[in-house]
């Protein structure tokens, strides 16, 4: 691999160090604290999770879903009132809520795969909806949790007694044994590869990959011991972006999503049933809504009427930064977990400065736009978009 | 004043791939109506395109002498300045526009303030005229019959002073009546000094409107036929049109063809999916044994390529009815996967736009229509996916670096092999190969028929639709002739010609 097709492979790889190295000198360091890495994640918690969601509704070609910042408010409001003013079970909320989120994808779903309205509208229009109705039962107040069961299965943080002191060792030994699981895997991946003769990449770029890949999960496993050890929400964030990748990556039905965004004629004519296609991403998408919007009831403990408010952007955003093409048909999981810790970074290092809020838009905005134009520009010259 | 209004000398035209002019000349008088005619995909739309400045200067290489200069156009609007205008087959008007507001798209009749409506409207009303139009200037586009639009189209290239007018089959969607009036304005307008070049299949418009006919075919030019006298016979023009002699371009193939059907279709009728009265394909039987090729010949709009669709899981149409049995037992299709289950293959005839993911990898691709073939419970195995698109690599010379490579880098011939590719992995019993060898070059049209020839020795039944007669001859064991939408002639390949195919085609025209 030479420079070049290195440089345009890990384009935005190359973009988040950068920026993460800007950010770092520029607050003098405090964005390397351990809070404040910690934080990184918990405060994103909801854009990853979501931006899985959304990438497989964009890789159908370029369709969003505008609604997700509302189903966040909608279900996190349900999950509050319900534990709130009727002191429902925290796991049966939990249940409920996914399966109401499960139920706003279907009928989102419905409009979309199968009687064809154009998602932008129809999502436009469950923005307006959920948001709404979200609202209403607010009744227009902010609305506290208090139901430990529910916080600690989002909001806690790993401890184990006799092992977890001032310094959380948990997270870093996790740290270390994933960093240990890495090698082996690809290790023997490796091996069953030559046995069959397939082809293989050169064993130097890949172990090299692995090699960088563990020093951060070994450093970033330091930090999280520093700090309160490893955040239940990480587990879930993990959780997702895993099923996510795999799904996307090795599965029949993640590949009919790239395949329709290819070319929906030809994904048809090969006997795909693309309505199924589009109705099962947008029904995800909203599943995933709704547990982040359990996400954000467990973090903030309380959900007001504006909660949820333009997530749907960062969502859609870390897309598209992560290198999903706004056509359809190409971006990966990994690329949008990218684009989202990128988004991140810079709100992060933008708070820390004391910056005001207004220019972290513009500087979003800024990002964003380039982002795509280099996606275009590209896909031009590879001869893609018109 | 120069002898000639048009001169186009030796002009060549490449594309990926393929050379579809090879020194064409063509020569035009003024005042004259000339006709161009030869096969599908003879060369004569992108000769055409070429003198609008479709394709620009320097695409294509020979010269352009209009008027005596030679001209160097690099798009539509230096030529149409010269007073060429070309109307397009599919009508280039906006449905939600009206009549007045489309005759000057792009050549608006500006006031001081943005557009004057009033002029624009008068001004086309005076067009309207001149082509015998009586509809208001600003009744919309979608109001009116084809008939009418056609029309439309001529009074907008009035409106740009046309000259030279170039019509590029005007009747091809207008009934009789509609055609000849069309016709007819035509040649008032060569008596008021307009000349007008015009492509057309009906050869007995031809004859009765061309003062010159020039025939292309294969991308050259073969005669020019005087016909002043408006009296030349058809069969003529055909013999010019498809005179070619048959060499060893077909490999040769043992015709062992079984006893038994593979496929039957009987009484297929099918219904244009948005005008759902219309019928596109009008009760059709026709039927395929094991190991044979039968081949569907007809003109473009003939109905084959609907056909084959709505036969494949009802990819095509509205109200489709009739009986489709494969191998003995009748089939009720009623989506792709169906049809893919049944054990039939659709290879489309436009693999970029239908067939193929471009910004997708060959192996990708090839495993699409049946990927879980290369899955255990739903988790592709991506080595073995890449080791069968090596293996069709291999067995079909896909000339690539690569089978990770993005199929849209690779030439028409290639893409074409992927697609094949792609439905003999669906391993079906039978093949309906669409223009299987449209675009690519003869070396890669002799590959192809190899693999044909392969699938048929197998004993799978392949369906055959072309444009190209002599491919049909050369390859088929019989051949059925298709003309709007229904059948009109069977005939096993020994005695069939092209002067037989195309006269049952004109034939049916007339009824």
């Amino acid at each position: 691999m030479n420079v070049k097709t290195f440089i345009k492979k890990y384009t935005m790889v190359i973009a988040l160090v950068v920026v993460f190295i800007f950010f770092s000198i520029w607050t003098e360091g405090k964005l390397l604290l351990s809070q404040n890495l910690s934080n990184l994640l918990l405060q994103n918690a909801y854009v990853l999770v979501m931006a899985c969601g959304m990438l497989l509704c964009i890789l159908t070609g370029g369709n969003i879903d505008l609604s997700v910042g509302s189903t966040v408010c909608l279900i996190g409001a349900i999950a509050a009132q319900l534990m709130s003013k009727y002191g429902m079970n925290a796991y049966l909320v939990i249940c409920l809520c996914l399966a109401l989120s499960l139920l706003i994808g279907m009928w989102q779903g419905f409009w979309i795969g199968y009687i064809h309205i154009p998602p932008f509208i129809c999502t436009l229009a469950g923005m307006f909806l959920f948001r709404g109705i979200g609202r209403a039962i607010l009744g227009s107040k902010s609305v506290a949790i208090n139901d430990e069961t529910f916080l600690n299965t989002f909001a806690s943080y790993i401890n184990i007694p006799g092992l977890d002191e001032e310094t959380k060792w948990s997270a870093f030994i996790a740290g270390l044994i994933i960093a240990c699981i890495l090698p082996v895997v690809t290790f023997l991946s490796r091996a069953k590869k030559k046995k069959k003769g397939y082809k293989m990449p050169s064993a130097l770029s890949q172990y090299a990959k692995i090699g960088v890949i563990d020093l951060l999960v070994i450093a970033y496993a330091w930090k999280l011991a520093n700090y309160k050890g490893i955040p239940v929400m990480a587990l879930w964030v993990l959780a997702i972006v895993f099923i996510y990748a795999f799904i996307t990556s090795k599965t029949a039905f993640g590949r009919y999503f790239y395949a329709v965004g290819g070319n929906e004629k030809a994904t048809k004519l090969s006997g795909i049933n693309t309505n199924k296609v589009y109705f099962l991403a947008y029904t995800s998408m909203s599943l995933l809504a709704g547990l982040s919007g359990l996400l954000i009831a467990a973090r903030i403990g309380s959900i007001n009427g504006d909660t949820g408010n333009s997530f749907e952007m960062d969502a859609i955003g870390s897309c598209f930064i992560g290198g999903a093409s706004a056509y359809g048909g190409s971006g990966t999981v990994g690329g949008v977990v990218v684009g989202a810790i990128l988004l991140g970074v810079i709100n992060q290092g933008m708070s820390i400065r004391g910056l005001d809020n207004n220019w972290q838009y513009v500087v979003k905005g800024a990002v964003l736009l380039i982002a795509v134009i280099f996606d275009v520009v590209s896909n031009k010259k590879t001869g893609k978009a018109g | 004043m120069a002898e000639y209004i048009l001169e186009m000398k030796n002009i060549t035209k490449e594309f990926p791939g393929v050379k579809a002019l090879d020194n064409v000349n063509l020569k035009v008088q003024p005042g004259e109506i000339h006709a161009l005619v030869g096969e599908n995909g003879a060369g004569k739309s992108t000769l055409m395109n070429v003198l609008s400045g479709t394709y620009p200067f320097g695409s294509y290489t020979g010269d352009i002498v209009y008027n005596g200069e030679e001209c160097r156009f690099r798009n539509l609007h230096d030529s149409e300045e010269k007073g060429i205008v070309i109307i397009h087959q599919e009508l280039a008007l906006i449905p939600e526009l009206s009549i007045g507001e489309n005759m000057f798209l792009g050549n608006e009749r500006k006031g001081l303030f943005g557009i004057n409506w009033d002029r624009t409207f008068h001004e086309a009303g005076e067009h309207m005229r001149q082509v015998g139009l009586k509809e208001e200037a600003t009744t919309l586009i979608k109001d009116i019959g084809t008939g009418k639009q056609q029309l439309v189209e001529i009074a907008k290239a009035l409106s740009k002073n046309v000259k030279l007018l170039i019509l590029d089959e005007p009747t091809s969607s207008l009934n009789e009546e509609d055609s000849r009036m069309l016709l007819d304005l035509l040649i008032s307008f060569k008596k008021k000094g307009m000349t007008s070049i015009i492509i057309s299949h009906k050869l007995n418009e031809i004859s009765y409107v061309a003062d010159k006919i020039t025939v292309i075919r294969d991308g050259a030019t073969i005669e020019t036929i005087d016909n002043a006298e408006h009296n030349i016979d058809e069969a003529r023009i055909i013999r010019g049109m498809v005179g070619r002699e048959l060499s060893d371009r077909y490999p040769a193939r043992e015709h062992n063809v079984s006893d038994k059907v593979g496929m039957e279709v009987s009484g297929w009728t099918v219904h244009h999916p948005l005008y759902t009265e219309k019928k596109v394909v009008d009760n059709v039987s026709f039927n395929v044994r094991r190991g044979e090729i039968v081949g569907f010949s007809g003109l473009q709009g003939a109905g084959r390529t609907e056909l084959a669709m709505s036969i494949f899981g009802r990819s095509y149409g509205s109200d489709i009815s009739g009986k489709l049995k494969i191998d003995g037992e009748e089939k009720e299709l009623k989506t792709v996967s169906d049809a893919i289950k049944a054990g039939l293959a659709y290879v489309t005839e436009d693999r970029k736009g239908n067939g193929l993911i471009l910004a997708e990898s060959i192996a990708k691709n090839i495993t699409m229509s049946r990927l879980e073939k290369v899955c255990s419970k739903g988790i592709i195995n991506i080595d073995k996916e890449n080791s069968v698109a090596e293996d069709y690599r291999e067995k079909l010379r896909t000339k690539t670096p690569s089978v990770q490579q993005s199929v849209g880098n690779l030439s028409g011939g290639n893409q074409q092999k992927v697609l094949l590719s792609k439905w003999m992995f669906a391993d079906p019993e039978v093949l309906i190969l669409d223009e299987p060898t449209r675009g690519i070059d003869v070396g890669a049209k002799y590959e192809i028929y190899c693999i044909m020839n392969d699938l048929v020795a197998q004993g799978k039944s392949v369906v055959m639709i072309s444009s190209e007669m002599p491919e049909l001859l050369g390859m088929c064991d019989r051949i059925y002739v298709m003309n709007e939408g229904r059948m009109v002639a069977e005939m096993p390949a020994a005695e069939a010609t092209q002067e037989k195919i195309m006269a049952a085609i004109l034939q049916s025209d007339k009824q």
